[in-house]
């Protein structure tokens, strides 16, 4: 399927790419490739699906984005730096400037919405007037600022999810990473979660979603990344969920 | 400012581990106020004991006595020779009546020294005082003068000095090995409540290294924990020790003031300004050091897995 051409986006690439695979490989195990020679090139500004299997590599490739493991073969860049090269305080800066959701969402459940949020900041020993502004900001963002005192056991999954988004978001992240964000989640909470992700996009932030949800990748209209067996199989523009034939 | 934020957020942290895990905590904590109720013990006995041999110590020296009729003239020929020798700081001549007059006034009470007039019941007892520049050459020098012309006794102080050693070395030897079997436990105890912490916030830990907290912002509560523990653990025992220890040297004084008149120990404020930096820092440093080492290994471990 041939994209448009959409000289904005066109545009956008003449810049150096904010995430970069080169030639990226991961054993977890010698001999066995979680995912292999990945090249993937993600322009300041996108929204990207990355879809496949279970299994196929999907989560790896955020794992690798976010420092938590090394490749094996190859190099992940960011913003121009190599992540691998980053010593271990320099990891934690890096990683401030990226914000991460989970399918299980990760919330504290010992402490309330607010504070869940403002952890995210306090751990980064953000000013206390600062939290005072930009948590109830996010909490509006994501549609919660009255659930604000309750605890997380409390709330639906959309809304914990949506707590999760507001913590990712409060430190102001360049990049957004989510990995099968809806993936606890009914159609109609799905739906308000990615639609809140399409709307952080929309104010400049960029934006990878891993994701097992056919429906809403083939509505979207967003680029779509398949992985198989830790390959990439295809890469298209305003693209469709492939079905992972194995 | 900001720092002092940190600082108030470990703090508050590290409490509120200790009380979720307030059994372990306290066993940590009892284990430390075991270890420096002992340490105190057996500092407190050697200090005096040290305190007591170095008052024995500044008195030792040699005392020359000479056979009756040697004149002073042969005494004072002597004491020469024995200023001669290279560990002599030295000698100091001191004649009958001087003696006497010296036993009067640090022995006897008035009452009794009028009783015996003017007569001088040490007679014969000029003596040279010999003190030593170096205390190890004493026995050399006991022999040679013990066998030099008109001497007719040596007197010296040594056998308390070296039994004072023998004790000395098996105290040390006992409170050592009890010591480290104490730390030994102490460091395990402390090492298990941190561990048990910070399982039981694995999940926040984790939450933390991706948001981008730093490593040392993640350990620090759990340092600030095992510093508490230590203090926690050395309040009981200073303050049992300053209590007992002034009980007890009142009590020995009270006993045997009028057995022996030179029974000193060291006053208790000055004992306690040298075992109340000891006790803490034995004790932060065990809960600072068990803790650090335990919390790094541990938080490695979580950032590794999931
Ligand atoms: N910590 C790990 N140790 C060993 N193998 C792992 C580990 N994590 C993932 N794998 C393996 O790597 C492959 C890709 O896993 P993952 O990236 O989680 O896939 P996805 O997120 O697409 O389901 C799978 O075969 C998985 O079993
Ligand atoms: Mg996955």
């Amino acid at each position: 399927m041939a994209a448009d051409f959409d000289i904005n986006r066109e545009m956008s690439k003449i810049e150096a790419p904010v995430i970069s695979f080169e030639h990226v490989s991961k054993e977890y195990q010698k001999g066995i490739a979680a995912i292999e020679d990945i090249n993937i090139r993600i322009y300041k500004g996108e929204f990207v699906f990355i879809v496949g299997s279970s299994g196929s590599g999907k989560s790896t490739l955020i794992r690798l984005m976010l420092k938590e493991i090394l490749p094996s073969k190859g190099k992940v860049f960011v913003a121009g730096r190599e992540i691998g090269r980053l010593r271990k305080y320099q990891v934690s800066k890096y990683r401030r400037s990226i914000g991460v959701v989970f399918q299980d969402f990760r919330l504290l459940k010992d402490r309330n919405v607010f504070d869940n949020v403002a952890f995210a900041q306090r751990v980064v020993e953000a000013p206390e007037r600062l939290i005072k502004r930009q948590v109830p900001k996010m909490l509006s963002l994501v549609g919660l600022m009255d659930k604000r005192k309750s605890f997380p056991n409390e709330l639906s999954g959309g809304q914990q999810q949506r707590v999760a988004l507001a913590r990712a978001l409060v430190n102001n992240p360049v990049i957004l990473l989510a990995d099968e964000p809806t993936g606890n989640l009914d159609p109609k909470n799905s739906w308000e979660i990615m639609k809140l992700l399409e709307d952080i996009n929309k104010r400049g932030t960029t934006v990878v979603v891993v994701t097992h949800n056919q429906e809403i990748v083939d509505s979207m209209q967003k680029r779509v990344i398949t992985l198989r067996n830790g390959r990439v199989i295809s890469d298209e523009e305003k693209g469709r969920y492939r079905y992972a034939k194995n | 400012m900001r720092k002092i934020r940190t600082l108030f957020y470990c703090i508050g942290q590290g409490i509120r581990s200790i009380w979720k895990n307030r059994v372990y905590s306290l066993a940590s904590a009892g284990t430390i106020t075991a270890c420096l109720l002992l340490l105190g013990v057996f500092y407190f006995v050697i200090a005096n004991f040290n305190y007591a041999v170095e008052s024995a110590e500044s008195l030792v020296g040699i005392t020359v006595f000479f056979e009756e009729g040697t004149t002073e003239e042969q005494i004072l020929e002597t004491k020469e020779k024995i200023r001669m020798r290279a560990e002599v700081a030295d000698v100091v001549y001191i004649s009958a009546a001087e003696a006497w007059e010296n036993y009067k006034a640090e022995s006897l009470n008035e009452e009794l020294s009028a009783t015996f007039g003017s007569d001088n019941p040490l007679e014969d007892s000029a003596s040279l005082e010999v003190s030593l520049s170096d205390v190890s050459m004493q026995k050399i020098l006991v022999r040679h003068v013990e066998s030099m012309e008109y001497v007719r006794k040596v007197n010296h102080s040594e056998s308390i000095a070296e039994s004072f050693d023998g004790i000395k070395t098996l105290l040390w030897i006992i409170s050592i090995s009890l010591i480290a079997i104490l730390v030994a436990v102490a460091v395990f105890l402390i090492r298990t409540t941190i561990s048990t912490g910070i399982n039981v916030r694995r999940e926040e830990i984790s939450i933390m290294s991706i948001i981008g907290a730093t490593d040392f912002f993640i350990r620090a509560p759990f340092v600030v924990e095992g510093a508490i523990i230590g203090i926690l653990g050395s309040v009981l025992p200073i303050g049992i020790l300053y209590l007992v220890y002034g009980e007890v040297i009142r009590t020995l004084k009270e006993q045997f003031d009028s057995v022996f008149t030179a029974m000193n120990f060291i006053d208790r404020t000055k004992i306690m300004q040298q075992f109340i930096p000891l006790a803490l820092i034995f004790s932060l440093g065990i809960g600072i050091i068990a803790s650090h080492i335990t919390a790094k290994r541990q938080i490695r471990k979580i950032e590794l897995q999931h």
